[in-house]
């Protein structure tokens, strides 16, 4: 059966105005826990091992082993509920959802089904240029075990299973169908992601997997209340393929409406290059997964006494870090949204500022020349390897007049490089600023001898002349010079 | 109530046994029979039975998030039916082959 | 037929006294190991025979036994030194094979060990095979193994009980003065009471399952046999208490089996109507009263009781149980270990192997399992089972709290019946009617010889509240000690 068809899109779309129907979305959001070991077994996570090298008999599913869960994943799954505003349920149950695929060991997923941790609770998203701030309302936080991974291209005509990642943890967080944009899905996703790497639950990564999004989507006419029929969108591997997928199954379903027609329930899949769903599944597969309470884990139970403690435990989340960057660093709205968008480039912001102790140079620092070095690399703030001390040491430096703002860029660029220290990058490349008279004066001879004219129509009293002359001795010097003294050498030089 | 030989099917099917037709016709038999024992539970007083499920048991007991791992005497391989470069290997599914060339 | 035997009543068969002549020197570790192999070989053991034994290798017990010497010495011994045992082949080993008397796993070595291997090995045992059963412990008669039935040692016409068959028929034959086997709804009690000797289900989550191949994981315990209660005392000694690993084990302390007193003296005996219907084999309720009477005689009271929803119970376990292992049985899928048949694609790669990997019981059961689990019909079978459950622990319960101590029924309904005369599943379902409610109320249990029909043995069963175990077994110690050997006639 070739997988290449196609889901009904009536071609008269154009006609229809989508202006007369409303987008409703939910969001389900998988999230890989930040665990040393696995959830139902003493197997490490650890991302990238050989395949099939971080497994025992439990997570192989061999015949006699048996589930215990690893307790921080009961911490993780309470932190990120609470932070949630989610009601915690003392009592939880562990169940088995079963069916058959290859990476899944056991013939089972187990996963809290109708008895999850936490219900009824809240993620608050602030207002963008593009969104208003809204809250949206979470279903549900439930802990569950993670599949194993299947690998289709690796050899000809087999799938190939590596489980590694089978039982590594996962909370799944589900949301009401609250969202009624594709921007608002974004910002949702954004807000989410933002709090749990604030909350030191995942690596929140969709690259490597640990946050993964699948949407529900539907379109009724505007001013209903009852919700049309919801298609599942799958294979989201960015925000914007959130966002722009959306868009296209909106655009399908109101054309679908429009046109008379009806919507049919089902999974699709995003195709980000051809920038359309397709169906995932033959349609006579049928799914009845038979959940049942797993005997094999009794039921989880929370206590108030634990509650309390990881609630005390919570680090710090993106609203009061934001108030205390404009309080305590004295920086504008702007800036301290920037740098709190994600907790790691913040906590790298407060070191450099307080070495430093210029926290607006620093604050401009990180969010120009840090940011674009570390997108241009593809690199995580952690794997950087300049050091906040370093860039406190490289400001240090422009504040005491030793390298100019332009040397400094350019002994950034270098520290980015090599990971050298500003200091001594300055002294092997020469970069430290020249303020020595004698030099400085030998370079704006040269400058008026190769530039008469300009020097002549400046001595007469072109004063704007001067600024440009002072770039060419700059130039000269290769950044080196200090322009303040240029400048006062030079207008003293013509005369002006 | 009785089990078609349809349910029979579906079930087979969820649990992937492959039965015959033969097998699949004695087994709705059987079933029908075994589950015509099973109606003495429609008496059951679900009013006086209900919310004891958790009630009073004690929880799971939890484990540190320590290794080592739990060891394994032999390696994937001493049991693996088919491995390749330390994978699992099995038939390559049906939603993952070659798209088939359109006509 | 055990006068060479272990277990028998000639010297050294029993564990305590194989401990007493190996840690005096008198017999060394590999000389028993000897016997129980000769032994064998006298009654047959193998394919040839009985059929209990799927696997046994004289030259790994030497090496067990030899690794065991250096630490017999003086009375810090361990507790089972030098005993031999079988183990059931559910229970994964290392270094011979677990099969779980499937196709599926022919062959299939593990490569870890069950809690309740380790603790024996630790205690001074030694493995000396691993017994046949019904495949994945589905049956009441070890006739649904892929390895062929077992037969029973007393004629070979008739079956040992199951699902525990091979281990119960090993002891029974006086291979071995204990054996592990496991429980799901009387797969130890069954058999001990068909063959004559002692079976114990403990409370669940006394003994770790790590290890133990789940059939259905919120029944399922292993178990022990004994040639008398001591011996089944002692082994369960060794293997009991709280595993890290089985989140369901327990750690409520283990007391000392060891320790019984003198009499009943104040004793409760319940005796509930229900497991004496008026339909009873009339000889085993004489039977019956007649090892009631002597604890009458040891100072018990004997009080008739009821336990009112012991009808549902065949109902709920044949609920229950398939469920769970339609579940437990996923993972026998072709992909990882065990048995692979290709066929199209990977949909027949999983067909062909389950389908000609499970034999017909246990593709009975997948079917069922499936079906009350399936959408529609969950509500009105399984949940409904689970709901009925509580109310055959509540009349446990409910009894022990009103001031019984034990209760005491026939372990069976009939002694040990001819292979191939129940081809009706239902009919062959009503073996375990009075033992599955121990397994569905997670208390102990145990069946104890109290006497023989037309030369066939029948059992006796006692039931205690959780964790009585200590109580169970000294009241089964006094009554054996009573009936001495009339038990056996």
């Amino acid at each position: 059966m070739s997988v290449r068809e196609t889901v009904e899109s009536p071609r008269a779309a154009d006609s229809v105005a989508s202006g007369a129907f409303e987008m409703v979305v939910g969001l389900e959001v998988h999230v890989q826990l930040l665990t040393r070991t696995k959830a139902f077994c003493r197997c490490a996570t650890d991302f990238g091992a050989p395949p099939n090298t971080n497994v025992c008999p439990v997570c192989l599913g061999l015949p006699g082993a048996l589930p215990v869960l690893n307790e921080h994943v009961v911490d993780l799954a309470l932190r990120a509920a609470i932070a949630l505003d989610c009601e915690i349920h003392p009592v939880s149950i562990f169940a088995r959802k079963n069916y058959f695929y290859p990476d899944l060991p056991k013939g089972y997923q187990i996963s809290q089904y109708d008895r999850p941790l936490a219900t009824a609770g809240r993620l608050t998203t602030d207002a963008t240029g593009e969104t208003a701030a809204s809250t949206v309302r979470i279903t549900r936080v439930h802990i569950e075990e993670d599949a194993g991974k299947s690998v289709h291209d690796r050899f000809a005509g087999v799938s190939a299973i590596d489980l590694n990642r089978a039982g590594v943890p996962l909370i799944e967080i589900v949301s009401e169908p609250d969202i009624r944009s594709a921007a608002a899905a974004g910002a949702y996703l954004r807000a989410l992601k933002q709090l749990l790497e604030y909350l030191e639950v995942s690596d929140v990564n969709m690259e490597e997997g640990s946050l993964r999004v699948d949407a529900n989507v539907s379109a009724r006419p505007v001013g209903a209340s009852t919700l049309g029929t919801k298609t599942e969108l799958k294979n989201l591997n960015s925000f914007s393929a959130v966002e722009r997928a959306l868009d296209a199954e909106f655009a399908r379903q109101c054309a679908l409406l429009g046109a008379g027609q009806r919507v049919m329930q089902q999974t699709l899949l995003w195709d980000a290059g051809s920038a359309a769903v397709r169906p995932a599944r033959s349609k006579e597969e049928s799914h009845d997964y038979r959940y049942f309470p797993d005997p094999d884990l009794p039921p989880l139970l929370v206590d108030r006494a634990r509650i309390k403690r990881v609630r005390n435990d919570l680090p710090e989340l993106p609203a009061a870090r934001k108030a205390r960057y404009r309080e305590t660093f004295g920086l504008g709205a702007y800036d301290a949204d920037v740098l709190t968008a994600e907790r790691s480039l913040g906590s790298y912001f407060e070191e450099v500022a307080r070495a430093h102790r210029d926290s607006k140079t620093a604050a401009n620092w990180v969010m120009g020349e840090v940011r674009a070095a570390l997108n241009a690399r593809r690199l995580e703030i952690d794997r950087f390897p300049v050091r906040p001390a370093d860039v406190a040491e490289l400001l240090d430096l422009v504040a005491s007049g030793t390298l100019s703002g332009t040397a400094a860029k350019r002994v950034f660029a270098l520290m980015a490089e090599t990971g050298d220290r500003a200091s001594q990058i300055a002294a092997r490349e020469g970069l430290a600023q020249v303020r020595d008279d004698a030099a400085l004066r030998e370079w704006i001879e040269q400058v008026i001898a190769e530039h008469e004219p300009e020097a002549t129509r400046c001595a007469r009293g072109e004063r704007k002349l001067l600024g440009v002359l002072v770039g060419f001795v700059m130039k000269k010097s290769k950044g080196r010079a200090d322009p303040k003294r240029v400048n006062q050498l030079l207008a003293e030089r013509l005369g002006v | 109530m009785s089990i078609s030989l349809d349910e029979v099917r579906h079930i087979a099917a969820l649990a992937r046994l492959g039965i015959s037709d033969e097998r699949a016709q004695l087994a709705a038999e059987e079933l029908t029979s075994i589950l015509a024992h099973m109606q003495v539970l429609t008496r059951v007083d679900d009013e006086r039975a209900a919310g004891s499920d958790t009630d009073g048991k004690t929880g799971m007991t939890l484990r540190p998030d320590l290794g080592p791992p739990i060891p394994l005497l032999r390696a994937p391989a001493f049991f693996a039916p088919e491995m390749r470069e330390g994978f699992f290997l099995v038939p390559r599914l049906a939603t993952h082959e070659d798209p088939e060339p359109s006509p | 037929m055990t006068e060479t035997g272990f277990g028998s009543h000639s010297p050294e068969g029993t564990v305590a006294e194989i401990r007493a002549s190996v840690t005096a020197g008198r017999r060394s570790p590999r000389d028993i190991v000897d016997h129980s192999f000769a032994r064998a070989a006298q009654v047959r053991a193998g394919a040839d025979g009985l059929n209990a034994i799927l696997w046994s290798d004289i030259a790994v017990a030497h090496n067990e036994a030899a690794a065991l010497e250096p630490r017999l010495n003086g009375p810090d011994a361990p507790l089972l030194a030098g005993v031999p045992i079988v183990v059931k082949d559910n229970i994964a080993t290392v270094g011979s094979p677990t099969t779980c008397g499937s196709r599926i796993l022919a062959g299939y070595h593990s490569p870890f060990e069950a809690t309740a291997v380790s603790r024996l090995r630790d205690a001074g045992a030694i493995a000396v095979g691993k017994t046949n059963l019904d495949e994945f412990a589905m049956g009441s008669s070890t006739e649904f193994s892929a390895f062929g039935r077992t037969k029973h040692p007393l004629d070979p016409r008739l079956v040992p009980g199951g699902s525990s068959g091979g281990s119960a028929a090993a002891v029974a034959a006086g291979i071995t003065p204990a054996a592990l086997g496991s429980e799901t709804g009387g797969s130890v009690r069954q058999p001990a009471a068909f063959c004559g000797i002692v079976g114990v289900k403990p409370t669940y989550g006394r003994v770790s399952r790590y290890g133990l191949v789940a059939f259905a994981s919120s029944l399922d315990q292993i178990g022990v046999f004994g040639a008398h209660v001591d011996d089944a005392a002692a082994v369960l000694q060794a293997i009991a208490g709280r595993d890290g690993l089985d989140a369901t084990s327990s750690d409520a302390p283990v007391p000392d089996y060891g320790e019984y007193p003198p009499t009943l003296r104040g004793l409760v005996i319940g005796k509930p109507r229900e497991y004496f219907p008026h339909q009873l084999d009339p000889r085993i309720a004489d039977l019956c009263e007649r090892a009631l009477d002597r604890c009458r005689e040891l100072g018990a009271a004997v009080r008739e009781v009821s336990l009112p929803h012991t009808e549902l119970a065949i109902p709920v376990y044949y609920i229950v149980a398939p469920a769970e292992a339609s579940s437990n049985l996923a993972r026998f899928d072709g992909v990882r270990y065990g048995l692979r048949v290709t066929d199209h694609g990977l949909r027949g790669m999983y067909e062909a192997t389950r389908s000609s990997g499970f034999g017909p019981e246990v593709t009975r059961r997948i079917l069922l399992g499936t079906y009350v689990l399936s959408a529609g019909y969950y509500d009105a079978y399984y949940a409904k089972a689970m709901r009925a459950r509580t109310l055959i622990a509540t009349d446990f319960d409910e009894v022990f709290r009103s001031g019984v101590d034990v209760l005491f029924t026939p372990t069976t309904p009939t002694t040990a019946f001819a292979a191939g005369s129940r081809t009706d599943p239902y009919q062959m379902y009503l073996s375990d009617i009075f033992t599955v409610t121990a397994n569905l109320a997670g208390i102990p249990a145990l069946s104890l010889p109290i006497g023989r029909i037309d030369g066939l043995p029948v059992g006796g069963q006692l039931l205690a509240p959780h964790f009585a175990e200590q109580r169970l077994l000294g009241v089964a110690r006094l009554l054996e000690h009573s009936l001495g050997a009339e038990a056996h006639r």
